[in-house]
């Protein structure tokens, strides 16, 4: 568990870098504030995150599996 | 071996991906001409090839192994270890071609880069044919693996040596700057390693899911 809150606290250390506001670069920023990137961003990390407990699920089962073996 | 029973580095994969899927599409890029946001792709397309590579050095480690041992196991590993790795080989030819359509023009534009990388593909397909050709399973173990250790070097330098002693459109090549000279700056790197961390576990995860099925498999047949 301690090795897991270790991990978040580095994860996590480089949100700060969101509050730099980019610089003058006419890409796709406007995109960022009003263009719902974030409705992206959202729709694949639920497709990741579901990918992955369906993985873990997958591991959990293999071990009962192991164990009756 | 038991690493791969654990479940803190599935999750720290997990959360390197995660983090990067924010890092990846949010973050400050540089401004190129021609990639514009494409770049971003690096924190996908670079990655499958590095965990790729992860899951192909585990396989010849294994292939080695076997060789010195002989236990059944070990060639099991190896061989899961190239079924993944060349699952994220096709997802990495896929982006990349993707990528190539809206940047080279083609999708496939018969560059050095990508000739070679098929090459390679075919190299390691014929290393399951090889495989599944021989009934013998001692001997199938044995060639497979000798195989599997010459063939990791040939890919290597397909990949990542031939096409950047040639002109080819693929950065890293010709006088062609790599992103990792020029192009990746601070704060590209903040979401390019984790991504190539993060995704390496993840193909190791795999790889060691479907070994340990195998190794069910194998038990069960060796019973009967």
């Amino acid at each position: 568990m301690k090795k897991l809150l270790v991990l978040m606290v580095f994860i996590l250390s480089c949100v700060n870098v969101f509050a730099q506001k980019s610089a003058q670069t006419d890409m796709a920023d406007a995109m960022r504030s009003s263009g719902k990137i974030y409705v992206v961003i959202a729709t694949i990390s639920i497709i990741f995150v579901g990918l992955a407990i369906f993985l873990f699920s997958i591991d959990r089962r293999l071990k009962k599996i192991e164990k009756e073996n | 071996m038991k690493v791969i029973y654990q479940t803190w580095w599935k999750v720290l994969a997990v959360l390197l991906v995660l983090s990067t899927l924010t890092t990846g599409l949010l973050f400050r890029v540089p401004v190129l001409p021609i990639l514009h946001e494409t770049i971003r792709n690096l924190y996908f397309h670079v990655p499958m090839w590095i965990g790729m590579l992860s899951v192909f050095i585990i396989s010849v480690f294994y292939s080695v192994k076997y060789l010195n041992t002989g236990k059944e196991e070990y060639d099991l590993a190896a061989v899961e270890c190239v079924n993944t790795g060349l699952f994220f080989y096709s997802l990495g030819l896929i982006t990349g071609m993707l990528w190539a359509k809206f940047t080279w023009g083609e999708f496939w534009s018969g560059d050095p880069k990508q000739n070679s990388a098929a090459i390679a593909f075919l190299l390691y397909c014929a290393y399951l044919v090889l495989r599944n050709s021989i009934d013998e399973e001692q001997k199938r173990a044995k060639i497979s693996a000798i195989y599997n250790i010459f063939a990791f070097p040939i890919m290597v330098v397909l990949i990542f040596v031939l096409p950047r002693m040639t002109d080819s459109l693929h950065p890293g090549s010709g006088g062609n700057p790599a992103f990792g000279k020029y192009d990746l700056d601070n704060g590209m790197k903040i979401a390019f390693y984790p991504a190539m961390l993060g995704w390496s576990l993840m193909a190791v995860w795999i790889a060691t899911i479907r070994y340990r099925i195998r190794l069910i498999e194998y038990k069960k047949n060796s019973i009967n």
